[in-house]
């Protein structure tokens, strides 16, 4: 399965593709495999299908064809939240959070699907509801503390920076307690020391034993922090292999990097 | 700035929290307003003021409504425009089975269960319907869901008046009669036993049906009703599944890539709502004692959905609000409109306009007709003077109030100036 | 006179004021960029020129009158454009009607197309996707689509938040490209980029926000030398 003909745990297997969009095939037969424990990136082009890829992985999108397992099992189809309820997490790359909520709030919606008070718990406040609340609370505030946005926590999401926003999006994806971590684009309007910051972020994560799948433009970034990486074109996978394979990849050069990189 | 305030005097915190807190402020004013108002009702009109109290209790069933459709409408955003009809549906349990109707029916048995089990019953029954009709449509889109409760709205009077006598399974609900002598509440034994009557006189009796005393029995029942109905909506406003409704209202994208099941949390609210409807209409059903379906027409859903938009969507209190405006502009300044501009016009000599003349049917029966174009000219302008309504909720209020002086909070008007 | 003038301008968010005492000059024909790290106040300022957010003291001037106060749809009439971060379009829309709601106030339709034109050579993917509904475009190619739109109603001045944020490496050239062709068709351009090594290799000047203030401002070339802008901003 892999180079050096191990089968290590596999924690997303990404099997034959293909998403299509009436005439337009967005993502065309790509298969890869992300272990257990990996920074794992998915880089190519704009349009090239990598949102389209973590949209159909979380469910939004039924692949036109493929199989997508998680943990050996096949989710393929499945409703986005039993998705995520399995422990897929992810942020967008079009920030969507609950604006009019507070940033406290975006994170204790988060943990929500982790929550077991009832209909009658939250009628009546009965103790275990406001047991499980504070403790959620404080579990968000922790997250927060995490992400490094602790001090905004009362603020509506919508006013808060836009590096905030994006490091807000991570917070709520990891109260959910995932296995597995999708950022789409996380240092998207990041200077050079914040970006620092988030790649330093992305390894606590995964320090936590969260598995990441990451999409990201900034090369820095990208070969920094990620062990191996996945290339996409046109839909099509054109590269696979770690950071110094894939930047030298010609065609990677041609598609994607352009002769700066 | 900060005025010295002695550490332990909860009271005075409590009061000075009441000045600085809007919603607390309204529930200050409410219980005041009443605990006050049947004696306000004595006073006013020289002790005959069962006629108010009356009123007030009727307006209290549509605060209930408005609080109950303001969980569907302003907690997860979903638009109903036939909540009437889980209103009827709580009147009509009520009716059937607290009444002789039923002894007409195929059944020829007629049930009187009492007004205490029947409330829960209504409840549970519009829930049900809530839920069944909701299933199918909550995953489409939101203007779907407009759309079919529109429809349901329409259906369910129209059934219910179809299932009268000649009705080809037969006469269920009495048809355009309704149902009448429908039983009054009572309390239970243990409280109403023989030491209440009337020879001890301690407490006066409470019994529904000695028609001296039941419209302030009525009265304080409703408050009751309304008062717990406040506190659970509250709760429920406050926990993980009111939270998961804003979310929801707010992205339904991000919502269940959150883990949030959007289909059954909406549903959820939609019965929710339903069930409130449903416990107004038992109300409804023991308070008049006739149901009939021309009480549950299109306008009866869209006044309450007014009272919740105008009152200010989501938030309690506003909402409450909201539905005693609606409530005293429809049933008293535009029912005394018509006398108000006769007053007027001979008070300003133009007594003329009375007349009736050719063309001209008297400036009573012309303002008569304007009523309801009167009625949306208020409405019109309130909503230009207050768009987010008169007291739009400030989400998660509290918590939001935790932050420091120094963190940004405020409201929706900020984002569009 | 300069093009646009701020004059200690404080702007506020509820209480909390995110601009203090910001002055800063735009002459004619400048790229000026502002740098400054995450909430520094750089979108505020551009909020406040654009007239979203209005200022609580001071004053914004274009060729020396005041235009703070004003309506955001009057001061866009007066020739200022607002590219916002985060790429606004018309979700609901085609690629094309985007692009001609961009030249909206303008009725010169030849060089309409001319410009349209210049826009589809730049950016490729948009003349593949002609017809395609705005929202439903990658976050890259609304990028392009956003940057498109303001290349089409060719502003006296133009503000750009963070205009390559979401772009492939292949495309940050190119957009530096666009944003010098602009200019030299006779736009003004005030630039927020996150790149600012990449920003400053474009601007003639630039100012260096902190926590909503201006700490530091110079011509591009003195502030890529100048130490503390180096090491906090880019990277070096
Ligand atoms: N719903 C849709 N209908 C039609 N075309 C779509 C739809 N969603 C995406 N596309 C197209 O599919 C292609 C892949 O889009 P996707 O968002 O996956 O790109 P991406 O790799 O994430 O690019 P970027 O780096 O710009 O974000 C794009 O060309 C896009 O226009
Ligand atoms: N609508 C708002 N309400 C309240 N505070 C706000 C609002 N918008 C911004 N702020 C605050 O104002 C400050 C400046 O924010 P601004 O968005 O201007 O920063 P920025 O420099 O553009 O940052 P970024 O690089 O992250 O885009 C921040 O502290 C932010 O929290
Ligand atoms: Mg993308
Ligand atoms: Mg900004």
């Amino acid at each position: 399965m892999t180079e050096d003909g191990t089968t290590p745990a596999t924690i997303l297997d990404v099997d034959h593709v293909t998403k299509r969009f009436g005439g337009l095939t967005a993502i065309d037969d790509v298969s890869f495999s992300i272990r257990t424990g990996e920074i794992f990136a998915l880089i190519g082009p704009n349009g090239a299908g990598k949102t389209t890829l973590f949209n159909t992985i979380t469910g939004l999108y039924k692949p036109t064809a493929g199989m997508i397992r998680f943990r050996q099992r096949d989710i393929t189809g499945l409703k986005p939240y039993k998705i995520a309820d399995l422990g897929i997490a992810r942020t967008f790359q079009q920030i969507r959070l609950f604006s009019y909520m507070s940033a406290l709030d975006n994170v204790r919606i988060g943990e929500h699907p982790r929550m077991h008070a009832k209909l009658w718990d939250a009628l009546f406040k009965t103790r275990y509801a406001r047991r499980e609340e504070a403790r959620v609370t404080e579990r968000a505030n922790q997250l927060l503390d995490f992400v490094g946005i602790r001090p905004q926590a009362h603020n509506y999401a919508r006013n808060l920076p836009y590096g905030s926003q994006r490091r807000l999006e991570i917070a709520r994806a990891l109260a959910g307690d995932p296995k597995l971590l999708l950022l789409d684009e996380p240092a998207a309007g990041a200077n050079p020391q914040e970006k620092r910051e988030l790649m330093e972020l992305v390894e606590r994560i995964r320090a936590q034993g969260i598995t990441v799948l990451l999409i990201e433009h900034d090369m820095k970034v990208v070969m920094g922090i990620s062990e191996r990486i996945v290339v996409l074109d046109y839909g099509e996978k054109i590269a696979e292999g770690k950071p110094q394979e894939v930047r030298t990849d010609p065609r990677v050069i041609e598609a994607y990097l352009g002769k700066s990189a | 700035m900060s005025r010295p305030l002695p550490r332990n005097d909860r009271a005075m915190r409590w009061a000075m929290g009441t000045f600085k807190d809007r919603n607390r402020t309204i529930y200050t004013l409410l219980v005041i307003g009443v605990l006050l108002w049947p004696s306000i009702a004595d006073v006013t009109t020289g002790g005959s003021g069962n006629h108010l109290v009356s009123t007030a209790a009727d307006a209290g069933i549509y605060v209930l409504l408005a609080i109950g459709l303001n969980v569907v409408v302003g907690f997860a955003g979903l638009l109903d425009l036939g909540y009437a009809a889980f209103f009827a549906i709580g009147a009509y349990t009520y009716g059937l089975l607290a009444s002789g109707q039923l002894s007409g029916s195929p059944l020829h048995h007629e049930f009187h269960l009492p007004f205490w089990v029947l409330i829960l019953v209504a409840m549970f029954v519009a829930a049900a319907f809530g839920a069944i009709l909701g299933a199918p449509t909550l995953r489409l889109r939101g203007d779907y869901l407009a759309i079919v409760t529109l429809g349901f709205g329409e259906i369910v009077p129209r059934v219910f008046r179809f299932l009268g006598a000649g009705s080809p399974i037969g006469n269920w609900t009495g048809g355009v009669n309704g149902i009448s002598a429908i039983d009054s509440p009572h309390l239970p034994a243990f409280i109403s036993g023989p030491w209440f009557g009337t020879s001890i006189q301690v407490v006066s009796p409470f019994d529904f049906s000695d028609s001296n005393w039941a419209p302030m029995d009525y009265y304080w029942l409703i408050i009751l009703l309304v008062a717990i109905c406040i506190v659970l909506v509250t709760n429920l406003y406050n926990s993980r599944l009111g939270r998961a409704w804003m979310a929801v209202r707010e992205d339904e994208v991000a919502a269940a890539a959150s883990g949030i099941n959007t289909v059954a949390i909406k549903l959820l609210a939609f019965s929710i709502g339903a069930s409130f409807a449903g416990f107004a209409g038992c109300y409804y059903g023991a308070k008049l004692s006739l149901v009939s379906s021309e009480n549950f027409e299109f306008i009866v859903s869209v006044s309450i959905l007014i009272m919740v938009v105008l009152g200010g969507m989501g938030n309690i209190p506003g909402v409450i609000v909201g539905a005693l405006t609606i409530y005293i502009v429809q049933f008293f300044v535009l029912t005394n409109l018509p006398d108000y501009a006769v007053a007027l016009s001979n008070l300003v000599g133009l007594g003329f306009l009375n007349q009736s003349s050719p063309g001209w049917v008297g400036l009573h029966d012309e303002v008569q007709r304007l009523n309801y174009i009167v009625f949306g000219l208020i409405l019109v302008v309130v909503m230009l003077l207050r768009p987010q309504g008169l007291f739009p909720s400030r989400i998660r209020e509290q918590e939001l109030e935790k932050g420091t002086a120094e963190e940004a909070v405020f409201d929706v008007r900020e984002a569009t100036d | 006179m300069a093009l646009l003038e701020l004059q200690g301008v404080d702007t506020y968010y509820g209480r909390v004021q995110a601009l203090h005492q910001i002055s800063m000059t735009i002459d004619e024909g400048e790229i000026v960029t502002l740098i400054g790290s995450n909430g520094a106040g750089k979108t505020t300022t551009l909020r406040t020129i654009s007239g979203l957010t209005h200022p609580a003291k001071g004053h914004v001037r274009l060729r020396g009158k005041e235009i703070s106060g004003l309506p955001p749809d009057r001061i866009v009439t007066l020739g200022i454009d607002h590219a916002p971060e985060g790429r606004r379009i018309f979700h609901r829309m085609t690629v094309r009607d985007n692009l001609f709601l961009g030249a909206y106030s303008r009725n010169d339709g030849p060089a309409i197309r001319a410009d349209q034109e210049r826009v589809f050579q730049l950016f490729p993917r948009l003349r593949e996707r002609r017809q395609q509904i705005g929202g439903t475009l990658s976050g890259g190619e609304q990028q392009m689509l956003a940057i498109g739109r303001a290349m089409m109603s060719r502003p006296k001045l133009l503000l750009l938040d963070e205009p390559s944020l979401g772009l492939a490496p292949i495309l940050v050239d190119t957009i530096f490209q666009v944003i010098r062709d602009i200019n030299k068709q006779g736009t003004t351009i005030l630039l927020i980029e996150q790149n600012a090594a990449k920003a400053l290799q474009v601007a003639n000047r630039g100012y260096v926000l902190e926590t909503g203030r201006v700490v530091k401002e110079g011509t591009a070339k003195a502030l890529l030398e100048s130490p503390d802008v180096q090491r906090a901003y880019l990277g070096i």
